[in-house]
């Protein structure tokens, strides 16, 4: 059992849980994620880690509400407990040797990006975030990114905060303006790690992306986290989950990731949870 | 006066009460039911106690079966008990998953003239009756040796390894990555052929003696070896950590929805039971669904799918003579009117426009000459059929995950990942302090190879630890 000792709602679809797993503080590194089970019923979930204190152990987790587990977890206040935290899993982003590099995040893959963004900063790099939201309310993490960041662009798709835009703009944009790039770093929905993909490869900047399929036991031990890369098929939890953005199957990623829709839907009805997809 | 021992010349083994094919395609319970006293009795007759063993000899834990079957005839099954625990401690699940037929039935001399011997009938009715009537003596708590051991992984040989070390006073932990200890036992072998709190009985007797297990815990990702050893202060581990890493056929299509390893929709059936409604975990309830492969694996992904509501054809590349499995499931699986196609060798999967699988394209083949193992080589033939399906259940092996092996200096790997061991009686590896065995060592094999090997690196272990200053 993992205690959870905070719980912070960073707006209505998106919460922070601050948990003790002293296994996982000891050995994380940005860009790994933990198995969590909320409780005996519940699945064995993915989440990134998104912040972790070695010497409390302490690791936060942020994840969006998007269906029974979630809500769930959504649910819990301090002093409550969860089932299962396992990790550190899956293989560090490589942060190190770069000069320069773009970090892009949408919506609560920004709870992803934050990390990794850091690390290359700690590192060494002038980093560039560029953060995506559908509008103002669902902004996250917004002064987390700052404290590192040589250039912020915000962007929200109803230009409710920031500028209007998708992401992909403030990219080209940046691209355009003479920065180059060691790396793009890219987490977010599915469709836009596709788009960035598709524009740095026009432009020739070598791109990452996480991946963020759905998962059983996060060790390679079931494969339902395979992802086609080029012509090869990876397992996300221990080859990834970050991948050459040039090589990924963004297509077949959206639909293993549609798998399971029954059951999920039949889940979140069963937990209670309102839909406000 | 040396007693006259009658015996049953009945040449068939007496019948295992089962459920009926009907109503077990409807649930998840137990299949075979266990034979009562007075079957057990009567088939313990059987047995001619032979003089020179050669049960015993290809029991791989040498198991003194003509010993406890005597005790049986005598109606004491708290000796028979005692008897059996001294080489195996895990009775109850080896009378249920062992491959009796290629080892000590394998040899019976009643198998010369009829059936041979029930041995795993009799071995599982000991235990469940041991267990039932609370026949053993309570577990006595040895006194520390102020030595740690470290255990990775929890099945069956990291099971044995960690009870035999306990025994001797030995501080055991065990680190498991799932959540739940029992490996293969806990994850993979189906409810109906080994009910669940079996395998719980035996992790609660081995907490009560000491033995620590944890669970979340990913040796080589949360922990590696070297800081067991140097910073938590194990003064030796041994390596059970099996042979979890799935094989895909890499054919085209693979990777659409409804391709499944086994390895995934037996984790969310049997470790996640997401065969009950009241659990969260999906698992896809097919209509149609192909197994591919011949091994127990996929007796047991097409047996579950059966009872998820499909209609479940395994498809096998070599003929029925071949088939890995163990008998009783090959049985088992027809009574439940799972289909075989044999001599078949899947080469594409298709799917709907939706990239739902709908069909399997296979070639069919014919054997050859014998190949390494022994078994007729499957040869192509250049012709092609195409099986209809909506869940596509791939059971063709499994290797050892690679995670250790990465992570741990000194520690010298075969090429397909298996972890050497420089001494086959006692699993010592490459590394000093680190013994290894079961699955990582052997690939995929068995249980009760899994047990003797946990069993005889604990000896050793214990020996180590005796002249280690
Ligand atoms: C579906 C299925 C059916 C089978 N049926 C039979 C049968 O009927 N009869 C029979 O004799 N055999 C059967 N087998 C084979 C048998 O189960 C195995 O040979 C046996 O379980 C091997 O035992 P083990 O202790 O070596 O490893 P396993 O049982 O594989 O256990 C290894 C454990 O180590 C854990 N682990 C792995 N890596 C790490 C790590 N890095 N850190 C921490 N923990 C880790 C795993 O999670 C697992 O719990 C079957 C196998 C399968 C998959
Ligand atoms: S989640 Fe099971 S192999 Fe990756």
């Amino acid at each position: 059992m993992y205690k959870v000792l905070e719980v912070e709602h960073l707006n209505p679809t998106v919460t922070r849980l601050k948990v003790e797993a002293p296994e996982v503080a000891r050995k994380a590194l940005p860009g790994q994620f933990v198995i969590v089970r909320t409780d005996e019923a519940g699945e064995r979930i993915p989440l990134t880690i998104s912040n972790y204190d070695r010497g409390l152990g302490h690791i936060e987790i942020i994840f969006q509400i998007v269906g029974s587990e979630t809500f769930l977890l959504d649910r819990k206040k301090p002093g409550d407990y969860l089932s299962d935290i396992a990790g550190p899993l899956g293989i560090a982003s490589e942060t190190q040797g770069k000069n320069k590099v773009a970090v892009v995040g949408g919506g609560v893959g920004c709870a992803i990006a934050l990390p990794v963004a850091r690390q290359f900063a700690q590192d060494g790099a002038v980093v560039h975030s560029i953060v995506g939201f559908r509008t103002r309310d669902l902004v996250i993490l917004e002064d987390e990114f700052k404290d590192f960041s040589a250039e912020f662009r915000m962007m929200t798709d109803d230009g409710s905060y920031g500028q209007k835009g998708l992401v992909t703009n403030a990219l080209e944009e940046l691209i355009c303006a003479g920065h180059q790039y060691d790396e793009v770093f890219a987490v977010g929905p599915v469709i836009m790690m596709k788009f960035v993909a598709q524009l740095t490869k026009q432009y020739k900047v070598k791109t990452k992306v996480s991946m963020n399929p759905i998962m059983v036991d996060g060790t390679g031990m079931c494969g339902a986290c395979r992802v086609q890369v080029g012509s090869e098929t990876k397992f996300a939890c221990v080859h990834g989950p970050d991948f050459d953005g040039h090589l990924i199957d963004y297509d077949l990623l959206m639909r293993r990731n549609t798998q399971y829709r029954d059951k999920e839907q039949a889940n979140v009805q069963e937990v209670g949870m309102v839909c406000n997809a | 006066m040396p007693e006259v021992k009658k015996i049953n010349r009945q040449k068939e083994k007496t019948p295992m009460p089962q459920l009926s094919p009907e109503v077990r395609i409807t649930n998840f319970d137990e299949v075979a039911l266990g034979l009562d006293r007075e079957a057990a009795i009567n088939e313990a007759m059987r047995c001619l106690g032979c003089p020179d063993q050669p049960c015993v000899g290809k029991c791989p834990v040498g198991v003194p079966i003509p010993a406890f079957i005597n005790c049986i005839v005598r109606d004491n099954p708290k000796a028979a008990i005692k008897t059996i625990k001294r080489q195996n401690l895990f009775p109850a699940i080896c009378g249920r998953v062992c491959p009796q037929e290629s080892q000590c039935e394998s040899v019976c001399v009643r198998a010369r003239n009829g059936q041979p011997v029930g041995i795993g009938y009799l071995e599982r009715y000991v235990a469940d009756t041991a267990a039932r009537e609370n026949l053993e003596d309570p577990t006595r708590v040895p006194n520390p040796t102020g030595k740690k051991v470290a255990i990775v992984g929890s099945g069956p040989g990291g099971l044995a390894a960690a009870g035999e070390l306990a025994k001797a006073g030995h501080a055991v932990t065990v680190f498991e990555a799932l959540h739940k200890p029992g490996g293969v036992l806990e994850y993979g072998i189906p409810q109906f052929r080994l009910p669940k709190d079996i395998v719980a009985r035996e992790v609660s007797k081995l907490k009560e003696l000491g033995v620590r297990i944890k669970t979340n815990v990913i040796v080589g990702k949360s922990v590696t070896i070297d800081e067991l050893l140097d910073l938590e202060g194990f003064d030796a581990v041994y390596i059970g950590s099996g042979a979890g890493l799935p094989t895909f056929m890499n054919i085209p299509g693979e990777n659409f929805n409804g391709v499944f390893s086994a390895n995934e929709y037996l984790t969310r059936t049997n470790l996640m039971k997401g065969y009950l409604p009241e659990t969260r975990t999906p698992v896809y309830r097919a209509k149609k669904a192909a197994i591919v492969g011949g091994g127990n694996v996929a007796m047991d992904a097409a047996r579950c799918a059966r009872r998820l509501g499909a209609d479940v054809t395994i498809i096998y590349r070599r003929s029925e003579a071949e088939l890995p499995a163990r008998a009783e499931e090959v049985e088992h699986a027809k009574e439940e009117g799972i289909k075989f196609q044999m001599l078949t060798s899947p080469v594409e999967i298709q799917a709907d426009e939706n990239n739902w699988v709908n069909q399997v394209k296979c070639e069919t083949m014919i054997l050859g000459e014998p190949d390494a193992s022994g078994r007729r080589r499957p040869q192509p033939t250049g012709e092609y059929v195409t099986l209809e399906c909506d869940c596509v259940i791939m059971a063709i092996g499994n290797s050892p995950n690679p995670l250790i092996g990465q992570t741990t200096p000194g520690l010298d790997l075969q090429k397909w990942g298996g972890i050497i061991v420089t001494d086959e009686t006692t699993g010592q590896t490459t590394k000093s302090k680190v013994w290894a065995g079961g699955d990582a060592v052997s690939g995929a094999a068995t249980v009760i190879l899994a047990l003797g090997a946990g069993k005889a690196a604990a000896k050793a272990i214990n020996q180590y630890l005796k002249t280690a200053s």
